[in-house]
Parts: C-alpha cells; sequence; structure tokens
C-alpha cells in the first residue's frame, strides 16, 4: 500500500535537525553521563563486593524489615556466585542514573501540569506517547544523537520510566485537601512556601510510589539498552538470545528479577515508611 | 429565701447590663467596612455587572450572560471586638463573603475596608502582609497539616510570617495553653479527636494575635455536645480577648448564641442585619421569618420587647387606696404597680388588699405594697424571666439601672411567650374550647 502522508519524514527532518544544530550540546551531555555512569560503576566494583551486599541488606533492613534484608542478601550472593556481579554493577549505575535523572525531569513537570491546567492538557498526551511508543524506537534517536554507549541507553530509559513520575506527581498534588492549602493561603503562605509546606511534604507517598515505578521502568528498559551496547545485564541477556543459550539467558535474565525485587522492595519500604 | 433569690436575680441583672453597655461603648470603632461588595463567577463578568446594575435579576443575568452573582452588593459595618456573624444556608454566598474579607476570593466590584485601609487596592505583598498580621483563619474542616505536630501546626501562621523556632513555638504553646490543649503538644492531628482537631485551629489562629478572626463554619463539623463546649469557649475567649469576630454559620442557634449582630443571607444578598433580637422580632422578609420560626425563642425574647411600656400606675402618696382602686375599676386590672414621684419603682398592690384598704380608709397604699417581687432589667430573656413566677402572683417590673420604672411583663404574656404559642394560635385554641 503506498503512503498518503508521509509522517516519518518530518520526524526524520526533525530529528537531522536537531542533531546538527545541537551537537555540542549533546555531546556535552554525553561526556557528562558517561563519565557519571562509569564513575558509579566504578565506586561499586571497587568496593568488595560483601561490603556492596551488606549496605544494600542493611538499607534493606532499616527500610523494608527482616524478610526483605534476608531477600536482599541471599539475591546478591546468588548473582554474585552465578558470576553476574559485574553486569549487575553496571546496570545498577545505569538505573539509578537513569532513574535520578528521570526524577529530575518528571517532578517538576509533573509539578507544572499540577498546577497549570494548559500545561497539563499538553504533557498529559505526550506522557501518553512515551509510554505506549514501542520502546526499541527510542534507540533509534537515542543513537542518532548520542552514537551508541551508556549514554543513549540511558536517555531511551528515561524518556520510558519518566511517565509515572510524571502522573503520579501531578496526582499527588491533585489530591492535596484544598481545605489545607486555602489555610496556608489565608495565613499568607506565598506559592512557593505552599509547594515545600504543605503540597509536596502532603504529595511525597505518591511521589515516592512514581518513584518506585520508574526504578522498575528503568530496569525493564535497560534490557532492551543492551542492544545499543549499553553494557550490563541487557546485553548478556542478548547474547543468551543471539546464540540460543538458555543457561546464559536465564541466568543473567534471573540477576535482572533479583535486581527489580530488590530496588522494589527498598523502595516500598521508604512510600511505607511515610504512612 | 424568695428575697435572697430576687436580690441575686437583681445582682445579676445590673451586671448583665453594666457588661452589656461597656460592650456597646467599645463597639463604636468601625474595624471592617464592606462597601458594595459583588462578586461575579463566570466569564462575562463586566456584562454581568453591567446588567445587574441595570436591575437584571440573577436568574436573567445567569441566562444572558452564563454569570451567577456569588454575592449582589453588600454593605455593612464590623465593630472593633464584635461577634460578627454571618449565617445563610448553602450556597447563599456567606462563605464567598467571608473569603473576600482576605481575598482569598477576589471582589469583582465593591471594596473592603479594615481600619479604613483598602484592603481591595492591595498588590499581592501587601495582600500577604495582611494576611499575616491582621487576621487569621478558622475552618470547617480544621486544614491541619497531617505531617505537623499540634505544636508545629498551632506555630504554622507563623511559621509563614518567617519567625524563627524558638519565638513561634513559645507563642504556639501559649495559644495551646489558652484552648486547653497543653500536654497534647507532641500528638499528631490524627491522633485527636474533632473537637481538639479544632482547637488546634483556632489555636493556630490565636497564635498569630491577629485583631480579626475569620472563622468559616468553624463547628458545623463537629458534634453537638463538642459544640457547645466551643461555643462556651469562644464566648469566654472573645470576653477576655476581645478579637473581632466574623463567624459564618448555616445554624440560626449558633448565630444567635454567638453574635452581637447577625447578618442573614440569601442568594448572594443581605435580607437583614441586626442583633438576635431585631431579627426574631422583626424580621425583615419571609425568608428570615421562615428561619426565625423555627428558633427557640425563650432564650432571646428579653423583657424588654415582651413589656408592656408606661402601664396604669398608682402614684405612692399622689394616689391612696380610692385612687388605686378607681384606676383598676377604669383599666380592669387586677394588680398594678406602685412608684414614688422619680417613677422609682416601689411594688405591687393586689385588688383585694386595695379594698380593705380603703374601707380602713387608710391615707396611702403603704402597708400594701407587695415590695419584695422581683425585678428585672430590659435585656434579661424570657427563659430567665421564667422560674421569677414562682416567686410571685404579680407580674414582673422592668426597670432601668436607677430602678426607675419602664414597663412590666405580665404574667400570661410570659407563658404565652415560653410555651411558644403566639397570640393568633392562643385565639385559635380559645375558639375552639369555645366551640366545643
Amino acid at each position: 500500500m503506498s503512503k498518503i502522508i508521509d509522517i516519518g519524514q518530518y520526524i526524520e527532518v526533525a530529528i537531522n535537525w536537531l542533531t546538527e544544530n545541537f551537537k555540542p550540546l549533546f555531546d556535552f551531555i554525553k561526556h557528562t553521563g558517561n563519565s557519571t555512569i562509569i564513575g558509579l560503576e566504578w565506586i561499586f566494583l571497587a568496593i568488595p563486593f560483601f561490603v556492596v551486599i551488606g549496605v544494600f541488606t542493611g538499607l534493606a533492613w532499616w527500610k523494608s524489615g527482616k524478610g526483605v534484608a534476608v531477600t536482599t542478601l541471599l539475591g546478591l550472593t546468588l548473582i554474585y556466585m552465578m558470576g553476574f556481579w559485574k553486569e549487575t554493577m553496571e546496570t545498577l549505575s545505569l538505573v539509578l542514573v537513569a532513574t535520578a535523572t528521570a526524577l529530575i525531569l518528571s517532578v517538576p513537570l509533573g509539578i507544572w501540569a499540577a498546577k497549570n491546567k494548559l500545561a497539563a492538557k499538553i504533557i498529559r498526551p505526550m506522557l501518553d506517547l512515551m509510554q505506549t511508543m514501542p520502546a526499541f524506537v527510542y534507540l533509534i534517536p537515542a543513537v542518532l544523537f548520542f552514537s551508541i554507549g551508556k549514554v543513549p541507553g540511558a536517555f531511551a530509559t528515561i524518556i520510558f520510566a519518566m511517565p509515572p513520575a510524571v502522573r503520579l506527581t501531578t496526582l499527588g498534588i491533585d489530591a492535596v485537601p484544598k481545605d489545607i492549602v486555602e489555610a496556608a493561603r489565608a495565613f499568607g503562605a506565598t506559592n512557593r512556601q505552599i509547594l515545600f509546606k504543605v503540597e509536596l511534604p502532603l504529595a511525597m507517598q505518591t511521589i515516592l510510589a512514581g518513584i518506585n515505578q520508574t526504578i522498575l521502568l528503568s530496569l525493564s528498559m535497560v534490557v532492551i539498552a543492551g542492544m545499543i551496547a549499553a553494557g550490563g545485564l541487557g546485553e548478556r541477556v542478548l547474547e543468551g538470545i543471539n546464540n540460543l543459550d538458555i543457561g546464559l539467558g536465564f541466568e543473567s535474565g534471573l540477576s535482572v528479577v533479583i535486581l527489580a525485587i530488590i530496588l522494589d522492595r527498598i523502595t516500598q519500604g521508604f512510600v511505607q515508611n511515610k504512612k | 429565701m424568695s428575697v435572697f433569690t430576687i436580690e441575686y436575680a437583681e445582682c445579676d441583672v445590673t451586671f448583665r447590663f453594666i457588661s452589656k453597655k461597656i460592650k456597646m461603648n467599645q463597639n463604636r470603632k468601625v474595624k471592617i467596612k464592606v462597601e458594595d461588595l459583588t462578586i461575579v463567577f463566570g466569564r462575562q463578568k463586566k456584562l454581568a455587572l453591567k446588567l445587574l446594575n441595570d436591575g437584571c435579576s440573577k436568574k436573567e443575568i445567569l441566562e444572558k450572560t452564563g454569570c451567577t452573582i456569588g454575592i449582589n452588593r453588600a454593605n455593612f459595618e464590623i465593630f472593633e471586638g464584635e461577634f460578627f456573624v454571618i449565617m445563610g444556608l448553602s450556597g447563599s454566598g456567606k462563605s464567598t463573603l467571608l473569603r473576600c474579607l482576605n481575598r482569598l476570593n477576589e471582589p469583582t466590584m465593591g471594596k473592603v475596608f479594615i481600619n479604613d485601609d483598602d484592603i481591595t487596592s492591595k498588590n499581592n505583598k501587601e495582600l500577604l502582609q495582611v494576611r499575616r498580621t491582621e487576621m487569621s483563619m478558622v475552618f470547617q474542616k480544621f486544614g491541619l497539616l497531617p505531617h505537623h505536630t499540634v505544636l508545629t501546626n498551632a506555630a504554622f501562621g507563623l511559621e509563614i510570617r518567617g519567625e524563627d523556632k524558638s519565638s513561634r513555638e513559645s507563642k504556639a504553646q501559649k495559644a495551646l495553653d489558652i484552648v486547653g490543649l497543653n500536654g497534647f503538644e507532641q500528638q499528631f492531628p490524627i491522633q485527636l479527636s474533632g473537637g481538639m482537631q479544632q482547637r488546634v485551629g483556632l489555636a493556630r489562629a490565636l497564635a498569630n494575635d491577629p485583631e480579626v478572626m475569620l472563622m468559616d463554619e468553624a463547628f458545623s463539623a463537629l458534634d453537638p455536645l463538642i459544640k457547645t463546649e466551643m461555643q462556651d469557649q469562644l464566648l469566654d475567649l472573645q470576653d477576655t480577648l476581645q478579637k473581632t469576630i466574623v463567624f459564618i454559620t448555616h445554624d440560626l442557634d449558633e448565630a444567635i448564641k454567638l453574635g452581637d449582630r447577625i447578618v442573614i443571607m440569601k442568594d448572594g444578598i443581605i435580607e437583614q442585619i441586626g442583633t438576635a433580637e431585631d431579627i426574631l422580632t422583626n424580621p425583615a422578609s419571609d425568608y428570615v421569618k421562615a428561619f426565625v420560626d423555627k428558633v427557640d425563642r425563650k432564650s432571646i425574647i428579653t423583657a424588654g420587647s415582651l413589656m408592656t411600656e408606661k402601664p396604669t400606675l398608682v402614684r405612692f402618696k399622689k394616689d391612696g387606696p380610692e385612687g388605686a382602686l378607681r384606676k383598676m375599676r377604669t383599666t380592669g386590672l387586677e394588680i398594678l404597680p406602685v412608684v414614688d414621684i422619680h417613677d422609682t419603682f416601689l411594688g405591687f398592690v393586689h385588688i383585694n388588699e386595695v379594698i380593705q384598704a380603703a374601707k380602713r380608709k387608710d391615707p396611702t397604699v403603704e402597708s400594701i405594697i407587695h415590695m419584695h417581687v422581683p425585678s428585672v432589667s430590659k435585656d434579661v430573656t424570657v427563659e430567665e424571666m421564667l422560674p421569677l413566677i414562682s416567686e410571685t402572683r404579680s407580674p414582673i417590673a422592668v426597670v432601668n439601672d436607677q430602678n426607675r420604672l419602664l414597663g412590666i411583663v405580665t404574667q400570661t404574656s410570659l407563658i404565652i411567650e415560653a410555651t411558644k404559642f403566639n397570640e393568633e394560635q392562643i385565639n385559635e385554641l380559645k375558639d375552639k374550647a369555645n366551640n366545643q
């Protein structure tokens, strides 16, 4: 069937234009991103594995209790014993950097959408698009902007993982009881004071739930990002697929699952503690 | 025993009289003035205002412009230290009106002055200053921060104002002591009952030490017993602190109990402004009357409005028993009050004793005056007068603070008022009885 409208062509032009005109910016992002991720990896790998396991187990104990601490201890030990420690630390670094960046972008966006109806109208369909577009598609502009490596991997991850954090921030702020906001206003609070003293603290639990979702989505995306040489567990999973190596595929997949469970339970602990 | 009661009653009456007088004198200074205040909700505000000024009704304006008139040209003054109640059903615009005073709602037209200072013309920064220092607010749903303790909640207004921690916490502590929440400082709102939560709300408002307190249905969410307790506490507070309070309620009983003056609102229009008694005795419209009919009048109607003014008198020394008897014949009354030449109330004379005195040819009525009878001031209510009926067979004399007779309240009128029947109803009952 022949094409009547060629949207793709415009997108291509736009992406090319961005690539040509914002090259210095993309280069800057690439270098900063790369050194942050690699720096973090270096730290995780420089510390002896049992210290890392200990720290995570302690964090799990503190925030989520004994059960989660035991799971963390056993899970990370299993990963180490299967020989995926390095890859797991790489993936963890990428997830942490991507999540942090996603949050820096999405919390303010979420606040903006809660405060401004027009902003909400523009942001919501964009979030829909970001969530439903097949995740692989993001890899194309990511590679065009940053070529292959960790930064484009993080870029695609950020786009894919941002929406729940934006949505839940908006939801959290919208759900702050109007009478409390009004009370603050009646006592002469500025918009800034209302945001920081009333809305954000009261929305924090919902925002934390958004952060938890972002972390899990990042983790699912970093595997896909393995396709553009982002490294870590994703690449091992792909290797398993390419070689039809069920053992390798299962082990690296299991490592992803373990990491996901640990990160989920620990962040859940933060959410529960806020209650 | 009976003498004691009467003296007690008189003493109480004098006290009430004096306290009310002091209040009236203080009330002279205007604290808040509202001029032509109008709020239009909707897009075509200008057109709606024009139509309103042309005399169109609320309904016509809604049809033509899609705009709702929230408040329609409200005008009133609130005096310093006054307890001012705005009453109306939901949707009457009372909350909107209250929120115009600190511009949580922006007036479309008209002005609000506080201490002769035009609030409506202030820019944002000045407005924040007014909200931070001059007025604070108490809310129906309390509006407390769930993640703050009672103490830091009470200190919230001061925190917003930028006071340092130690100063704001000591002020908040004082406010909490005043409302009786000493010992609960470290609790969280969710751990407290509704009444106690609202005490925190009250303490938060008091901690700022504002001159004006705005209270939006502050007690409506509380159960009846707690509500009464809070009302009493607020009245006590008002006695000592003398804040200007603007209080909103949909409950006329509450309005009457609390308010020095009451505004009754309907559909954004002020139907009537006046004291509880003004409103009960002279409702300005059918709407107000419909409200008033449901109220327990006993606690509001006073001797002043119930008394017969300029009653037929027996003048001591001038009228002897014969003179008294003649006046009784012409009026058909069996009991008459006795006064001296300065109109000072002396007591009552009863017809059978007057007849005996006339037979004895006594020169004056001195020997037969019932001197130990209750007398009250004008602002004693029916409820307070009722127990006096058992003390005496005479009517109740209404006197001023120099004991001059102003009028008398007959026992019949007192009972009619107390049993809530109006004259029409009584006549109806009589007719029925006669017809049977």
